[in-house]
């Protein structure tokens, strides 16, 4: 009897160990990250996950001042226009460019992505490189304190008046960490989904500032925020911060979307757009 | 023989000590040798799917990369502490929300089981309340509460934290409600007629004989209940507040690394144990008193 | 008179459980309720212990129509003691508790003075080494007996016992019936409701045979029980002697 239940015992666990070799991930085959093979980039001919079609991802809602009407594919708003820039050099025109929705910590998590490039303010971290590919930078970066009229650091001047503060920013920003490696206030640093709710937490006052790039608080304290107030944008520290678009790691697309926006930058379309696009970004205080 | 009683008649004939006889013998010693060798059996076949999988596992292509992604000591270690701080959010979270959801839900029962038709108005309140938050989404209580009601702008609005946890008193409030409703209810109507032919009021009764009866009835699936809002607790963090998952959230986007969502799940499990087995317990010494005499 | 039903009628839904029924107990007396199962006894013991509102007729205690909306049932209820065919003790509470809670709570008497009054009785009825264990340790007889204590420590002007030893082993059942008929020396007033047609022989001054929710039959256990003028009270009886009961 009992060694009928051994051999029953064996035999399966021998099946066992088949099924789980058979199954295991083959490991893709990943192409080392700077070689695209030397292939040269023929305009409309890319390896795109649509043939024929150059698939652009970015987060719901898209917000102002990056894009308008939080609709991405009507060309206006600074990143909207990059987008079909960059797709008009690489040789894909309006009508062969798709737009994906994809959430901010979707599109820099490791992983493959369901898309060709994503543009959705992405400063470039060198952790962030582990998990994912990005072009060259596009925008120079500068974080920025908003607050509300007549709280206690509207008036701040410098980071050590914001010592005592009751900051947010959206989760996994570099805004965050800005907070938290930059001002460092002796409040623990509130945290959001997304910058809606953090202008819904300011405006409630149950914090005192929000963290965001320059353009968007602009943007903000324009448009969005009753009373709202630019306190000042943050110095650079070390290496400046810039937006970048993000790739999958690896992916045969990055030298090519790098070349076009260098183009972009260099016959000065970017600048152009800027004025176009985020004019009124000029004239913020800074912070000591 | 030594020793011989009769079955079945009451004069019992006992000896001091009695010998087995050599068929029992026989019997003890072979269940020995059976249950030795099971122990042996469960034991091989135990290691050898154990080592199969551990080789089928460590051996599989991706193995390197998940252990690398989920696995990280580095990222582990660097993250635990925000993700600790975070983790007493929860716990404080939890102590204060749980007592006052378990109350709110004992008094929101007791006032359904309430007679009288002067008591309708509260009656009426009490089941409404129960059958709105048991159908309303947690997360759509905490923005109600923790960003429409800043919203309005009232005098004395307290903190986000006290905002949140409101909205978790409130909406496990109801549960509990049920809970304590059925345990009430599951007490057998004779003990109320006991109680009352004793002399005691409708009041003294549920006090001294029903909601003792009651509780130990339902201790199980309250103590349940309390290991899922240990989990929910979490979700204040929606308006602001650094909790376990929130924190490691932040870590998995600066890293680009999942390690601290395990460490986080690791610490959530070791948090549930003691509940979890507090509950066990009840459970086995409710059931023993449960039957007794009724 | 103690106790007296005057033309009680208690329907539940289309049933009529009580018709027009009508008893006299009275004080010092053990009146024994006899009849088959659906005939209104344990109906009447809770018609009796207002558990049950009525829905025609009056019931005095004392002279006093305890069926006025007016009186505080509750009160009455302090008056009058029930015991139960399963006992009912509160398993959350030790056997001390369950005798000592009522007196406590509700005549608010002092709690040095209830104890030793509990004990006393305990060891009157040879449990007093129970006290302090929880009811699902003692066997059905002893909770039975505890049950019975508890119902006497308020005192009561009458005792109602609703069945009390048809849940109980046959070897337990004496010793529940040993102590009834202990109370009945002391001078209890008794309505027992019951099958033991022997233990209603030795212990009732009156039995009554209740058929169809009426009194079909009253008198000394002698006539009733020996030589009953009912054709149903014969058939009733057969059948009983037959199960062994008589």
């Amino acid at each position: 009897m009992a060694s009928r239940n051994i051999l029953a015992a064996l035999s399966s666990a021998a099946i066992l160990v088949t099924a789980l070799a058979g199954c295991a991930p083959a490991d893709e085959a990943s192409p080392s990250p700077s070689a695209s093979s030397g292939a040269s980039c023929a305009p409309g001919g890319l390896d795109t996950r649509q043939a024929g079609k150059l698939t652009i991802g970015t987060d719901n809602p898209a917000y102002e001042p990056w894009f308008s009407d939080n609709k991405p594919d009507n060309g206006k708003g600074f990143e909207s226009a990059v987008a079909y820039q960059v797709a008009d050099r690489l040789g894909y025109p309006a009508q062969n460019v798709v737009w994906t929705q994809v959430t901010f910590n979707n599109a820099i998590a490791p992983g493959p992505k369901a898309f060709d490039f994503d543009i959705n303010q992405f400063s470039i971290t060198p952790e962030r490189r582990k998990a994912v590919d990005f072009s060259s930078p596009y925008y120079l970066v500068r974080q920025t304190v908003i607050g509300i009229k007549g709280s206690k650091i509207a008036g701040a001047k410098s980071i050590a008046e914001l010592a005592s503060a009751k900051l947010g920013a959206q989760v996994g920003t570099t805004s965050y960490q800005a907070i938290t490696e930059l001002i460092k206030p002796s409040t623990q640093p509130q945290v959001f989904n997304n910058n809606d709710d953090a202008k819904a937490a300011l405006e409630n006052k149950q914090i005192d500032g929000i963290v965001v790039d320059l353009p968007t608080a602009f943007y903000m304290t324009a448009a969005e925020l009753d009373n709202g107030v630019i306190v000042g944008q943050l110095p650079q520290v070390g290496v400046p911060e810039t937006f970048g678009l993000v790739l999958d790691l690896g992916s045969p697309l990055t030298r090519c979307v790098s070349e076009a926006v260098d183009k972009l930058r260099e016959d000065g379309t970017l600048t152009a757009l800027e004025k176009q696009w985020l004019a009124a970004t000029g004239g913020a205080p800074e912070l000591s | 023989m030594a020793g011989r009683h009769w079955r079945g008649s009451r004069a019992v004939v006992t000896t001091p000590f009695h010998q087995p006889s050599e068929i029992q013998r026989g019997r003890i010693a072979y269940r020995r040798r059976q249950t030795i060798r099971s122990v042996l059996l469960a034991a091989l076949s135990t290691g050898i799917v154990g080592v199969l999988l551990a080789v089928a596992v460590t051996g599989a292509p991706g193995w390197e990369r998940v252990k690398q992604s989920f696995f990280s000591p580095e990222v582990a270690w660097r993250y635990l502490p925000e993700i600790l701080d975070g983790l007493w959010l929860n716990v404080r979270l939890l102590v204060v929300c749980a007592g006052l959801a378990l109350a709110l839900g004992l008094l929101i029962a007791t006032l359904r089981t309430l007679r009288g038709p002067v008591f309708f108005p509260v009656r009426a309140l009490a089941t409404g309340y129960t059958y709105t938050f048991r159908g309303l989404p947690l997360i759509i209580v905490i923005y109600l509460m923790a960003f429409g009601i800043p919203g309005l702008r009232l005098q004395g609005t307290p903190g986000v934290l006290v905002l949140g946890g409101a909205a978790l008193v409130i909406t496990y409030g109801a549960y509990l409600a049920e809970v304590f409703r059925a345990g009430i209810e599951s007490v057998h109507p004779s003990q109320l007629a006991a109680a009352r032919s004793l002399g005691l009021t409708y009041r003294q009764t549920m006090r001294h004989v029903v909601l003792p009866q009651a509780i130990r009835r339902v201790a199980p699936p309250l103590l349940n209940d309390t290991v899922a809002l240990q989990k929910d607790v979490g979700l204040v963090s929606l308006a602001g507040p650094i909790d376990a998952v929130r924190a490691a959230q932040i870590g998995v986007a600066q890293d680009a690394n999942y390690t601290p969502y395990i460490v986080a799940g690791v610490l959530f499990v070791l948090l549930a144990l003691p509940l979890i087995g507090v509950t066990d317990w009840v459970t086995l010494r409710a059931a023993r008193r449960q039957s007794a005499g009724s | 008179m103690l106790l007296s039903c005057e033309n009680v009628r208690k329907t539940f839904g289309t049933t009529v459980v009580l018709d027009d029924l009508s008893l006299r107990v009275d004080e010092h007396q053990v009146v024994a309720l006899i009849g088959a199962s659906g005939s209104g006894k344990s109906t009447l013991l809770r018609c009796v212990n207002l558990l049950t509102d009525i829905d025609d007729g009056t019931i005095r205690l004392d002279g006093e129509d305890i069926t006025d909306p007016r009186v505080d049932p509750d009160e009455v209820r302090q008056r009058i003691g029930m015991v139960f065919q399963s006992y009912n003790l509160f398993p959350h509470m030790t056997v001390l508790r369950n005798i000592t809670l009522a007196p406590e709570r509700v005549h608010r008497r002092p709690a040095a003075e209830i104890r030793e009054q509990a004990m006393e009785w305990l060891g009157r009825v040879g449990l007093a080494d129970k006290a302090d264990s929880y009811p699902d340790r003692l066997s059905g007889g002893q909770q039975q007996r505890v049950a019975i204590v508890r119902s006497l420590v308020n005192s009561p002007r009458l005792l109602l016992l609703d069945e009390v030893t048809s849940a109980l082993d046959p070897e337990l059942v004496g010793e529940v019936l040993t102590m009834i008929r202990g109370l009945k020396d002391e001078g209890m007033t008794m309505v027992l409701a019951t099958h033991e047609m022997g233990f209603a022989r030795q212990v009732a001054d009156q039995v009554v045979f209740l058929d169809g929710g009426r009194v079909l039959e009253a008198g000394p256990p002698e006539r009733v029980l020996g030589d009953p003028t009912e054709p149903r009270t014969r058939q009733f009886l057969a059948r009983i002697i037959e199960a062994g009961r008589l």
